[in-house]
């Protein structure tokens, strides 16, 4: 199993703060490290379309924080851009980017990124299923298309 | 003449402080946590997410605690927190077909591949003051039901097949797409403009601007083709590094109207189209959005106005936002002694003219 960059950012950001500081924190890491940006709060602006496939406009505006980071040993660079406010969690996530890049990937994926990828298929799947849970299930006694 | 006034400060003070008291309230009884607020008043929060316009459900939350409930105030708390905060850029446009959806319905075709699924909607309860909740009652958890996949196509694409429904195209001037936060809202305003004014303006201003066109002041004959609430993932394009990464995972409320059309002069008889989308779970409001965006659509599609207010962009783009609208009409309450002293030297003057004349009659 390979992760492109893409995606282990994506599990990074996306994830809630107690999460990954605790899975991260749960691997005993804890390299030396240097900013290249400090922990940052800003905004992004979403978008939509209308009609899901019409014209772009702007839908709103959504917090995320970002930093980037650059470890003393082997001078990689991470990014941390997440949702939310947290410049603990923006940290953790740019220090996971750049472990991701060294000798310590195999440990930063399946101790973090995997667990993150689970937990946000859990969370998706608890959803989906209360859904259906939810789901009309029609019966008529005579249907129209049934008639000869 | 002008009047220098001192002397509020202190009393300023005091009104504060007191402010902060009564929001804690009776201190007999639990402070309420942000946590509580953030997990079991989420309607509350999508609504001030959506008007603040500013995903984030932790200062939603912690705005309504320090507004004590006044969805308003909160709104305003997150506005003017916004604006303080630096933008890095422009998220890709959500696709909503990738929805995780926990309410999915349709009031057009009772078939539709996936299901209708209901999700946790107040529909179809009998509307009863529960009292087992004043007593505390403990809640059985929701049992989820099997594993299943989803992927819905959005049911207006049924009527696209049969191409009796508008579609929505992109236009190529999308690439500056007007934004209200960045430029002032001037009309006439492009459809994309005027959908980003409906998203964040005050639910119930919209919801009684839709009403009116169902009242007939600007009918446009709607049904719901399609409403559905879940979760979205939103790209974003990392400047470093020149790719996509989901950035953040938001829940959305989307709403798609099947309108009748007769026709016009430049457009033959069809079904044409409202859209709502608004953050969180806020059907009320998407289902409104979606008749006002219709109603203002009436220029584009060559049909003839009522002079309806709905019909009316300026009117309703320029009175929907909450912030904007409280400001104005609660400044009023402010001093304005200087103001009301020269109304009230012109209206003895214009007495005193009126008085002589009748006496000289």
């Amino acid at each position: 199993m390979s992760l492109v960059r893409s995606k282990w950012l994506s599990y990074l950001a996306k994830s809630s703060e107690s999460d990954l500081v605790g899975l991260y924190e749960s691997t005993g890491l804890d390299p030396s490290y240097t900013y290249l940006r400090k922990p940052e709060i800003g905004t992004i602006m979403a978008t939509a379309r209308i009609g899901n496939t019409g014209q772009k406009f702007n839908a709103g505006e959504i917090s995320v924080t970002r930093c980037s980071i650059q470890l003393e040993d082997g001078k990689l660079v991470g990014h941390g851009y997440v949702q939310g406010r947290s410049k603990k969690k923006s940290t953790v996530a740019a220090l996971c980017d750049a472990l991701m890049q060294s000798d310590k990937r195999t440990l930063i994926e399946s101790k973090i990124v995997i667990k993150l990828k689970e937990i946000e298929k859990k969370r998706h799947d608890l959803i989906k299923r209360k859904a259906e849970k939810t789901k009309v299930d029609f019966f008529t006694l005579v249907r129209g298309e049934d008639e000869k | 003449m002008y009047v220098a006034v001192k002397g509020g400060e202190r009393a300023i003070d005091n009104a504060h402080r007191w402010l902060e008291d009564e929001r804690r309230g009776d201190r007999k009884v639990t402070d309420l946590s942000v946590d509580q607020i953030k997990t079991q008043l989420s309607l509350s929060i999508a609504k001030v997410m959506a008007e603040g316009s500013l995903f984030d459900p932790e200062l939603a939350s912690l705005a309504i605690k320090q507004a004590r409930g006044d969805l308003i105030e909160a709104i305003f708390l997150i506005r003017a927190y916004r604006t303080t905060l630096p933008r890095f850029g422009v998220g890709k446009p959500i696709n909503t077909d990738k929805m995780i959806a926990k309410r999915r319905i349709s009031a057009t075709f009772k078939d539709i591949p996936g299901g209708q699924l209901l999700g946790p909607t107040f529909d179809y309860t009998h509307r009863l003051l529960d009292f087992k909740l004043l007593a505390d009652g403990s809640i059985d958890e929701f049992e989820p039901g099997k594993d299943t996949e989803q992927m819905f196509q959005h049911v207006t694409q049924f009527l696209n097949n049969e191409g009796i429904i508008e579609t929505e195209e992109t236009s190529s001037s999308e690439a500056d797409s007007p934004d209200l936060t960045r430029q002032p809202l001037e009309i006439p305003a492009n459809r994309a403009l005027r959908l980003q004014a409906l998203t964040r303006s005050d639910e119930g201003f919209l919801l009684g601007m839709a009403y009116s066109t169902q009242r007939g002041f600007g009918r446009n004959h709607p049904f719901v083709g399609e409403l559905r609430i879940g979760l979205i993932s939103v790209e974003f394009e990392i400047p470093e590094l020149g790719f996509n990464i989901e950035i953040a995972e938001i829940e959305i409320s989307e709403c798609e109207t099947v309108n009748q059309f007769l026709g016009s002069k430049i457009h033959p008889p069809k079904f044409t189209r409202g859209y709502g989308f608004v953050f969180g779970q806020s059907e009320r409001k998407a289902i409104s959005m979606a008749l006002v965006d219709r109603a203002l659509r009436w220029k584009e599609l060559g049909e003839v106005s009522d002079g309806a207010p709905a019909q009316d962009e300026e009117f309703v783009l320029y009175h929907g936002d909450n912030i904007q609208a409280t400001g104005f009409v609660e400044h009023i309450k402010l001093p304005h002694y200087v103001d009301f002293q020269a109304e009230l030297e012109l209206i003895r003057k214009i007495r005193k003219t009126a008085f002589e004349a009748k006496k000289d009659e």
